[in-house]
């Protein structure tokens, strides 16, 4: 650091005549309108938590939407979250962790002038970032395949006019499907009713899926959910349903889909490494609420969770995005060897806004995933 | 060369975290950068990856309403750690945690009247629900 901090030559350095002689001047980093360097970092790190506590407002603003719409609807939340892989959730939480203990490291290192340290230590952030992403994308992916993106684009959504055709949906999750036909007939008793103004008809289906399950799931207390053996049995609802619903019967219910292998990501119990996936199941935590038990009100309102849900780990991803952006531009300047302990104000507001997505996270994992 | 900025170079070139905690400067407002040692921020890591831990754990025991705020108490925890050692806040200037706390400050009053408003307004928005169904 020394080729800094003894740029006597530095032509710039006009401005350390009016602060009576003090040679911090002569610091090539300091900008004319700060007295000290010191000044000049403290400025900068205030800056950066200003803007880290608008980045927090604008965060509130979609904690608050789900406050509310926790509060005013509980059993949304209680259903919808089991679409959550709280499996993948954890490990994105301990990935996001680690990379925000490199990245304190690697202010440390910039701080200690420790150019290689701190490159290893960037990029491993920088692995951490994109490790982040991928699982992810790999969640978003599985949410997409089952038609659980916002709006219009979710299945749950009353005007839900997807590209889906019965048969092609059907198609896409045939083994799920047929291997449920002869289970979910037991206890469709709901094809009566499939005419109620405003409600969609995938909840006629999905009474269905609530019996199919039971009989594959190792908890026990997934039978309450299954209706009773016997009653009205419409084998063909099932294969063909009524009234034409645009999905199968399969689609909806997350324990139903287990046995397809392209939606095994989806299926909270068996998503996820395995063994975790095999332990989780041995507690006995397989379901916690099928779409039936869904109050009548809630039933069209499941899809309010998904939007909360993208809206909320949409613009964390952006964050993490942009935070790696910022990440490998610090890494291109620390390669150089420019940072030490004379200036690494950009390690460290760099650093600064990784820990806030980071904590940002911590928040978002308990919320989303872990409702009980 | 200055004589602050030789000194605070020389405290911090031999990499001792605890050499940069002192004053450095002889005027008394050159403190130099605090270097937090690596078997902290480890140490902070491994409590956060415990807690982690944790926060999974809790939710395979039924405790009822408490379960969300056992969540969002570990939440917190967590989130002190992360703002203590990894942001540097618990030795930065207090300014800051001034602005960090507002902040939090101004989102809690925002939640507590929206949930004031859509608690107070339930009711009503019910009724209209189930009479326009």
């Amino acid at each position: 650091m020394s080729s800094i901090s003894t740029n006597l030559g530095d032509p710039n350095d006009g401005h350390g005549h009016g602060h009576g002689g003090h040679a911090h001047s002569h610091n090539p980093f300091l900008a004319h309108h700060f007295d000290t360097p010191e000044q000049q970092f403290t400025t900068g790190k205030l800056g950066m938590w200003v803007f880290l506590g608008t980045e927090l407002l604008m965060f509130g603003g979609l904690f608050c939407a789900y406050a509310v719409y926790r509060h005013n609807h509980p059993e949304v939340f209680m259903y919808a979250h089991t679409y959550l892989d709280k499996w993948w959730g954890a490990v994105n939480t301990v990935v996001l962790l680690v990379s925000s203990f490199t990245m304190a490291w690697g202010v440390r290192a910039a701080q200690l002038g420790q150019k290689g340290l701190l490159c290893v230590l960037l990029v491993l952030t920088l692995l951490g970032g994109a490790g982040f992403m991928v699982i992810k994308g790999i969640e978003y992916k599985a949410k997409w395949e089952h038609h659980l993106f916002p709006g219009r684009l979710n299945v749950y959504n009353k005007d839900y006019a997807g590209p889906e055709k019965p048969g092609e949906a059907h198609d896409t999750h045939g083994a799920a499907g047929v291997s449920h036909g002869a289970a979910a007939a037991q206890g469709h008793d709901h094809a009566h009713d499939t005419g109620v103004a405003g409600k969609p008809v995938v909840e006629h289906a999905n009474l269905a899926t609530g019996a199919e399950a039971a009989p594959r799931s190792e908890g026990a207390e997934t039978a309450p959910q299954a209706p009773k053996p016997g009653e009205h049995a419409e084998v063909a609802a099932m294969a063909k349903p009524v009234d034409g619903p645009k999905i199968p019967v399969s689609f909806f219910d997350p324990n139903s889909l287990g046995a397809a292998s392209d939606a095994a990501k989806i299926v909270p119990k068996s998503g996820g490494p395995a063994g975790l996936a095999a332990s989780e199941a041995a507690h006995g935590h397989a379901a916690h609420m099928a779409y039936g038990d869904l109050p009548a009100r809630d039933k069209v309102r499941v899809n309010t969770f998904f939007s909360i849900y993208f809206m909320m780990t949409g613009l964390h991803g952006v964050h993490v995005v942009v935070g790696m952006g910022l990440i490998a531009w610090i890494l291109i300047k620390g390669a150089t060897g420019i940072f030490g302990p004379s200036y690494y104000t950009p390690v460290d507001l760099v650093g600064l806004y990784w820990h806030l997505v980071d904590l940002i996270w911590i928040f978002l994992f308990p919320l989303l995933y872990l409702i009980h | 060369m200055s004589r602050v900025h030789a000194k605070f170079r020389s405290l911090i070139a031999d990499g001792d975290p605890h050499a940069a905690t002192g004053d450095a400067g002889q005027d008394g407002h050159h403190d130099g950068p605090h270097v937090v040692p690596v078997w902290l921020l480890a140490g902070v890591l491994a409590i956060l990856l415990a807690l982690t831990v944790l926060t999974v754990a809790v939710t395979l025991v039924d405790l009822g309403p408490l379960n969300i705020f056992v969540a969002l108490g570990i939440a917190v925890v967590k989130s002190a750690f992360v703002v203590l050692y990894f942001m540097h806040l618990r030795w930065d200037s207090p300014f800051n945690s001034v602005i960090f706390l507002s902040a939090l400050l101004f989102i809690a009053i925002f939640l507590a009247f929206a949930m004031m408003d859509t608690s107070e307004y339930r009711p009503s928005v019910d009724a209209a629900v189930s009479t326009t169904r």
